[in-house]
């Protein structure tokens, strides 16, 4: 058994489900992983396999209805979420587990001024006065890079560009400096040059602060260069987690390893004009009604009878290499 | 070039920036300011460029979607810049778009085989049973199946949706389809799908593309030269692989180096450049990227760099070094 002291996130068996008019469905299944101090930990998957879902269950945010986290465990530095009440969450939330999102906007208040905010965030879990917090608020902003920071954090978010806003949120994320940030999609929407500044911005921080990082992306780019650890999710299920290292050198579920390849790669220095690119066939299932078997099957070019009656388990194939294929063996020798 | 299909000198569309009650004119957004590049048969050249540099209005533009404020486009020789609705009537047919977004571009009320058939049937190509034959070969070239032509878009995927508007864009046997980001609304996986596709059209057909994305290693796939915009102006353009190995100005060296690569033993993610883009309202004047500029000269900040060769057909504006750009 590895060490477990620096363990800041322990999740085991999370469910998640929704009722829908279409019927009930598991957006998250049977979800474990855990973070560690100052672990980025990056979740990659399509859209609808169920990242998000996962960061809300995290904060305990699932809108309810229609959704509803029905089983397992969440412990953030030995605490168990799940258990806690409504009020024990809030204490928690924005304080020892915080999150930032694709769109600021979603966690910024555009009628109230920056600094405000911040001050405001802070004394909601610090009894301190408020020249601490706004001292606090401009110190963060200052670690956040925003020039000026005494004359910003008077100003409203709609005074300031799309990348200032994400750096405000940031702050505001971290001014409790919590153990635990998850980052969904934060720089997606964000232009390229932007998007190496903010993710730039963000492993600094996290290693000055010694923050455990979830970083949800569909990005494959983006989790080579900022994760340790990675988990990929299909239809609601990790379907494989490795060191980002293991996990591109040698993906072993073939959907992962059909990710790689069809991603085109920038430069194309030798490719030739116009490759064709490999296609991974089909599209993503609904998550309503799915087959029994592995999900991915369907789409997949090594199914065999069994993987359509059978769920694959998630296994070990070696220094914490998992990946839920009954042919995970033989992913390497198709190409 | 010997034969473009398209050509485009200098082209600006500007924009007034309107305020108060008695909408006075406060500035003026400078959208396309003097854009030049020619396309030809069978080629595709990739549009690329940070978010509100004016990519799509260099699409619209050449599309007559809009007007612009000056310059001249031509369109297999022919100056079509100025011409009337009636007369530019028959170019419409070998000119078409594909948009980002497959759903919204989509009419819900209209089965797939109706809004595919729809151009044919306006332009009065074709109608009843030589139509539905026409709509099903479309299909079948997009990867669709026939039967689906009954369907209405909400039925289909993302991916599936983007193939219905490629099949529209083909129905009327088009030589030039510009593309504004027609994979980013795609999943990955299914981006590779569609990338694919229009690829294998274009060597079926050898239709020239005008392919716009905002991820470079799309464009970089799927080009055969690129075009790089910042504030309205190319600063770069040259063969795909040329541009990508040996980029000369210093925006597009920063831009390249700000792509995440999907290696993690690759050298890890190094902004070269700070800041934001300035507005397109009253642009920095000079070289428009040296507010944000590493190598700025004193000359940058009132000089306007002109797109000029600088060998193995690369076109660079960028004062250093006697305007070839910086190498690497
Ligand atoms: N409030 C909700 N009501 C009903 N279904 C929901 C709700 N939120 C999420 N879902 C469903 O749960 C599944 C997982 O969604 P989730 O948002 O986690 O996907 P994701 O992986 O974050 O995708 P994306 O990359 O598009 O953000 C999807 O099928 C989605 O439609
Ligand atoms: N109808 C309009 N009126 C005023 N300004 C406009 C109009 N259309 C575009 N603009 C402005 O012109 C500039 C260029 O816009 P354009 O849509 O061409 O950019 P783009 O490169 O396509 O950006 P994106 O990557 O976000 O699609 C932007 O600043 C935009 O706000
Ligand atoms: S012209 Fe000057 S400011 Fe512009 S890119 Fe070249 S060096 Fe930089
Ligand atoms: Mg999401
Ligand atoms: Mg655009």
């Amino acid at each position: 058994m590895a060490d477990t002291s620096d363990l800041v996130l322990d999740v085991r068996n999370l469910k998640t489900v929704f009722f829908t008019n279409s019927g009930l469905f598991k957006a998250v299944d049977d979800l474990s992983f855990n973070v560690r101090r100052g672990e980025t930990l990056a979740i990659v998957g399509e859209s609808g396999c169920g990242k998000s879902v996962t960061a809300l269950s995290l904060m305990r945010l699932v809108p309810d209805p229609p959704g509803r986290i029905v089983g397992g465990s969440v412990t953030l530095e030995g605490t168990e979420l799940l258990s806690l009440d409504e009020a024990q969450m809030r204490a928690v939330r924005g304080n020892r587990i915080s999150m930032i999102f694709q769109e600021p906007m979603t966690s910024l208040n555009p009628v109230m001024r920056i600094g405000d905010q911040i001050v405001e965030a802070v004394r909601l879990h610090r009894s301190i006065t408020a020249k601490e917090a706004h001292d606090i608020a401009i110190e963060m902003l200052r670690l956040v890079r925003i020039p000026e920071p005494a004359r910003r954090a008077r100003e409203y978010p709609h005074q300031l560009s799309g990348g200032m806003r994400q750096r405000a949120m940031i702050a505001m994320a971290l001014a409790c400096r919590p153990a635990l940030l998850i980052a969904d999609e934060p720089t997606t929407a964000l232009d390229v040059t932007i998007q190496a500044q903010i993710l730039a911005l963000i492993l600094d921080l996290q290693k000055e602060l010694g923050t455990g990082l979830v970083l949800i992306t569909h990005d494959l780019g983006v989790v080579a260069q900022t994760a340790q650890r990675v988990i990929v999710m299909y239809a609601g299920r990790k379907v494989e987690e490795a060191s980002v290292e293991a996990l591109f050198a040698s993906p072993m579920h073939p959907y992962t390893r059909g990710l790689m390849a069809s991603i085109p790669a920038v430069p194309a220095s030798g490719v030739p004009a116009q490759a064709r690119l490999n296609e991974i066939p089909g599209t993503v299932p609904s998550l309503v009604g799915l087959p029994r078997g592995c999900a991915f099957a369907p789409r997949c070019k090594l199914a065999i009878k069994r993987c359509e009656a059978e769920y694959p388990p998630l296994a070990d194939w070696g220094g914490g290499h998992l990946a839920a294929c009954w042919r995970a063996e033989d992913v390497a020798e198709v190409a | 070039m010997t034969e473009a299909l398209l050509e485009v000198t200098d082209l600006k569309k500007h924009y007034p920036v309107r305020a108060g009650v008695l909408r006075r004119q406060v500035g003026t957004v400078h959208a396309v300011d003097g854009v030049s590049f020619a396309l030809g048969t069978g080629e595709t050249l990739g549009l690329v460029g940070e978010s509100g540099c004016g990519k799509s209005t260099v699409a619209r533009s050449v599309l007559r979607l809009v007007e612009p404020t000056s310059g001249q486009i031509r369109l297999d020789g022919e100056d079509i810049t100025h011409l009337s609705k009636t007369a530019l009537r028959p170019h419409r047919r070998s000119m078409q778009i594909v948009f980002q977004d497959p759903f919204a571009s989509l009419n819900p009320r209209m089965t797939a085989g109706d809004i595919v058939g729809e151009p044919i049937a306006v332009h009065g190509l074709a109608s009843g049973k030589a139509l539905e034959a026409r709509v099903a070969q479309l299909f079948e070239q997009v990867g669709l199946r026939p039967d689906q032509m009954r369907n209405f878009p909400h039925q289909f995927s993302g991916g599936q949706r983007q193939r219905i508007c490629i099949a529209r864009a083909l129905a009327l046997g088009p030589r030039l389809i510009v593309c504004d980001e027609p994979v980013s609304a795609l999943d990955v996986s299914i981006q590779a799908q569609v990338i694919n596709l229009l690829i294998d059209l274009q060597r079926q057909h050898g239709f020239s593309y005008l392919f716009i994305a905002h991820d470079l290693a799309v464009v970089a796939h799927i080009s055969h030269r690129v075009a790089v915009m910042y504030l309205g102006r190319i600063v770069e353009i040259a063969d795909k692989d040329e541009l990508f190995r040996n980029p000369r100005h210093p925006y597009t060296q920063a831009l390249l180096a700000s792509v995440p690569v999907a290696n993690p033993l690759a050298k890890k993610l190094a902004p070269l450049i700070d800041g934001d883009v300035p507005s397109p309202v009253n642009p920095p004047s000079g070289c428009a990227f040296h507010t944000r500029c590493r190598f700025a000269m004193e000359r940058c900040k009132t000089e306007r760099p002109a797109l000029l060769d600088a060998g193995d057909g690369h076109q660079v504006a960028c004062l250093l070094n006697e305007g070839t750009g910086r190498g690497r």
